[in-house]
């Protein structure tokens, strides 16, 4: 029936899109509300097109969350749905009394996979060829963009529907297949937001985070009719009502389609099977409808066993959603005869991981199981969100993996790792331990060793400095000492200006003045005064 | 109380303490005389070197880590009223000194380490004093910073030994585990979000109508105390160690109690000039 199904709406498909992308134009031009940069870009499109500046070419993370910090908006929304989770995570994980030895026995696990990731790796290509799946290796996005081109086209279709998946973002599978005249359908209700949204994730969890209801509703009612099922023109902006619309959107690409492309949560290396944790249904929807399915994933995603599942799937829905349980898990172990999609691919991506991988300190980065509460608790992304971090993983586990993945290289990449006051509280919450403030710190000293090796900085200069007096009591005793004699011109307590780089910091608050008797004066006098 | 005597420690007065803070240090030492303490002060030391470490400039500390560990070696017990600095000298100083290569800097750094405390884990697990026999009659909220609570990982021995100070009402602090954006060098590296982050803390100091603003951490009330000041917010600031310090006498001032007042160190909490702050005691 399924088939009779999808036959009838593929054959209707080619002369729909025609039409489609005629009405497209038309109505993009009228469409008062849409930017016309936007359309401009739009047109001849088959998906909406993602903000026009490669994120690569974002600006330090400095510069990027000061634009940032001045949208109201934005803070007001993120503000709120950070707040939301992480109160929600905190009362289900409270709920544990074994959460710790739960949380050590993830690091524990993913430790063992890294250790040994070749082996793991090969036992499950073999496991994954044995079930009837076809395994593919690809060593940087290039290349993995390539291997999902080439499957598709070989299937002589020119659309497919996706599963919300972070590594498909990091290569920009989606891009690169809108290049190849392929249009990839985001299915996860926030996924779909975004993409409708020209827009880009901004959270590796809720990528629509920044977004509230009634800029939802707008991009819905602007955007769905260009590029199918259009939005009922009474929609509320009530969650229930937006959801039905995205469904109702969604479900004529669903049977259209016959290939599907999925990330992955988990790849369990001894029985081949892959897993996907989520929430709307929409994963089982591409899981089990088309016949071709092609799941890309990271090689870090590879668990030993079926059993380290029971870990993971305890630690993941409850830090992630702060559900006791997700609604959706779906296993699938290469091909089975008569079910589902016919033809499985998986695609295991590197595209870096191998170099995070040879760093003893920083490898820790690859247990990350992406359940974003790092990021929910962390006060600088609640502020920023996460387009300020140049990159498709934001917050503490973005600073510490982006630059790794990429390699330390440009100005945003340097500034990552110090996007962070080292408060504590991301290494605090996540779920399988990783050190992130540790980690933070290891990359600060790359970045300055890097710096190093090249010139002699003004910082570097006056760390120099500093460090040289304080190796000694003395010298530092006499710096006090010159501090307290400030006192004698400015007889205030606090002032207000500050030269130079100080000016950052009077910007928004005094700066109390150094004490007229340094401490150490102090006890030499009140010595003195006791003999 | 008496039952401590001998017991010798070594104050670990950290540096933005003894050029900034010196009342800190100075009622720290009191607190723990009174408490039948021999406190020394060994001049060799210096700073706990995070400025560096949380920059990425490694190397530059470790002339802190020998200045540290060659001023407390002696010492059995090294007290330091900072959560902050301690967390740093307990988690990195050994982090560098293996980094140095230096073996014999290694071992005295590890017992170093194994005797360092912060002043209230020193009150509370060593002397085993959680009423100091303090009076201090003022609403107050806390700010517990985090490295105090994540690195040093103090608990709540602030706040019981705040409990057990007569006159002191402890105030609620809305959002009170949230970092207060000071951060070190992250301040001046990302001066906005620092500043987003400082200005909601004060908010949060401002509406909750104490008098006094406390932590353990004089870094952090130096960035809130300095958005309180800009603000106009009358909360003052004060480290937990002079509210410990204070007792009972005519005037309620914390500082006018001490037995030795030193007048060139009352420079900080005595009320601003300009009037902007200050005037909080009743
Ligand atoms: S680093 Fe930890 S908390 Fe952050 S997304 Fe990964 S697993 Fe979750």
């Amino acid at each position: 029936m399924t088939d009779a199904r999808r036959s009838t709406q593929t054959s209707v498909r080619s002369p729909q899109h025609s039409e489609r992308s005629g009405q497209m134009r038309d109505t993009h031009r009228s469409a008062s509300t849409c930017d016309a940069q936007h359309s401009a870009q739009t047109r001849g499109r088959r998906t909406p097109a993602p903000p026009p500046d490669p994120l690569l070419e974002s600006l330090p993370f400095p510069l990027a969350a000061r634009q940032l910090l001045q949208n109201q908006q934005l803070r007001a929304n993120l503000r709120h749905a950070t707040h939301t989770i992480r109160s929600k995570r905190k009362s289900v994980v409270a709920e544990l009394p074994h959460w710790e030895e739960l949380r050590s026995a993830g690091a524990a696990m993913k430790d063992r996979a890294l250790c040994s990731l070749d082996s793991y790796l090969e036992q499950l290509e073999a496991n994954l060829i044995q079930n009837g799946a076809q395994v593919h290796w690809a060593s940087d996005a290039a290349e993995a963009q390539r291997i999902v081109t080439c499957l598709i086209k070989a299937h002589g279709v020119d659309e497919v529907v996706k599963i919300k998946s972070m590594v498909t973002q990091e290569i920009e599978l989606n891009e690169a297949l809108e290049a190849e005249g392929i249009a990839a359908w985001e299915t996860d209700l926030a996924e779909l937001i975004v993409q409708l949204g020209h827009d880009r994730p901004s959270n590796i969890l809720v990528p629509a985070i920044h977004r509230n209801r009634d800029e939802v509703r707008e991009i819905f009612l602007r955007e769905m009719k260009l590029y199918g099922q259009a939005a009922p023109d009474d929609l509320d902006n009530d969650p229930e009502d937006l959801a039905a619309c995205a469904r109702n959107h969604l479900r004529e690409k669903f049977l259209r389609a016959k290939v599907a492309l999925s990330g992955a949560n988990f790849a369990v290396a001894d029985t081949g099977t892959l897993v996907i944790v989520e929430s709307e249904g929409n994963g089982r929807m591409c899981l089990t409808l088309p016949d071709v399915l092609i799941s890309i994933t990271g090689i870090e995603k590879v668990i030993p066993t079926v059993e380290d599942l029971e870990i993971v799937l305890q630690l993941l829905p409850r830090s992630s959603t702060g559900e006791r349980m997700n609604p959706y898990t779906s296993m699938w172990t290469g091909v089975t005869p008569g079910d589902g999609p016919q033809e499985v691919h998986v695609v295991l991506v590197d595209n870096g991981r191998t170099r995070v991988l040879a760093d003893p300190i920083g490898r820790a980065a690859l247990r990350c199981i992406r359940c974003a509460a790092c990021m929910h608790i962390c006060p600088v992304y609640e502020r920023v969100g996460g387009h300020a971090y140049g990159s498709v993983y934001p917050g503490p586990i973005g600073s510490v993996l982006t630059p790794q993945l990429r390699g330390l290289k440009s100005v945003l990449d340097k500034s990552l790792p110090y996007a962070s006051s080292l408060c504590g509280a991301c290494a605090e919450v996540c779920p399988v331990k990783i050190p992130l403030p540790d980690l933070l710190l290891h990359l600060r000293r790359r970045v300055v060793d890097e710096v190093k090796r090249r010139h002699v900085g003004l910082e570097q200069t006056a760390m120099r400095c500093v460090g040289w007096v304080m190796g000694s009591g003395r010298r530092f005793g006499l710096v006090g000492r010159l501090a307290g004699w400030t006192r004698i011109f400015i007889r205030r307590d606090f002032i207000t200006h500050l030269p130079w780089l100080g000016k950052r910091w009077t910007a928004r608050r005094d700066m109390r003045m150094p004490a007229r008797v340094s401490f150490r004066r102090a006890w030499r006098r009140r010595a003195r005064d006791k003999k | 109380m008496t039952a401590n005597i001998q017991k010798k420690v070594a104050l670990f007065a950290t540096c933005i303490n003894d050029v900034m803070f010196p009342d800190t240090c100075m009622a720290t030492v009191r607190l723990l005389e009174r408490l039948g303490c021999r406190v020394c002060f060994p001049p060799q030391q210096t700073c706990c070197g995070q400025m560096f470490t949380n920059t990425g400039y490694f190397n530059e500390a470790i002339a802190s880590v020998r200045a540290c560990a060659s001023a407390f070696e002696p010492y059995e017990y090294v007290v330091g009223p900072s959560g902050s600095c301690v967390g740093s000298l307990r988690e990195q100083h050994p982090l560098l000194a293996e980094l140095s290569g230096d073996t014999a800097l290694q071992q005295t750094v590890k017992a170093v380490v194994d005797k360092t405390y912060e002043l209230t884990e020193f009150l509370v697990d060593v002397l085993g004093i959680e009423d100091v026999g303090a009076y201090f009659p003022h609403t107050v909220v806390f700010h517990q910073s985090c490295h105090s609570l994540r690195v040093a990982r103090l608990g709540d021995r602030p706040r019981r030994l705040m409990e057990k100070v007569r006159g002191l009402t402890l105030l609620p602090l809305e959002a009170d585990d949230q970092c207060c954006g000071f951060g070190g060098t992250f301040s001046v590296k990302n001066p906005d979000l620092s500043a987003a982050m400082v200005s909601e803390k004060a908010r949060c100091v401002a509406k909750s109508g104490a008098e006094y603003l406390v932590t353990v951490d004089n870094a952090c009330l130096m960035n809130i105390g300095g958005a309180l000041h800009r603000d106009g917010i009358a909360v003052r600031t004060i480290h937990l160690a002079e509210i410990l310090c204070s007792q009972e006498c005519e005037r309620d001032e914390p500082h006018v109690c001490h037995p030795q007042p030193n007048r060139a160190l009352l420079t900080h909490n005595k009320g601003e000039k300009d009037g902007r702050v200050g005037g909080g005691a009743p």
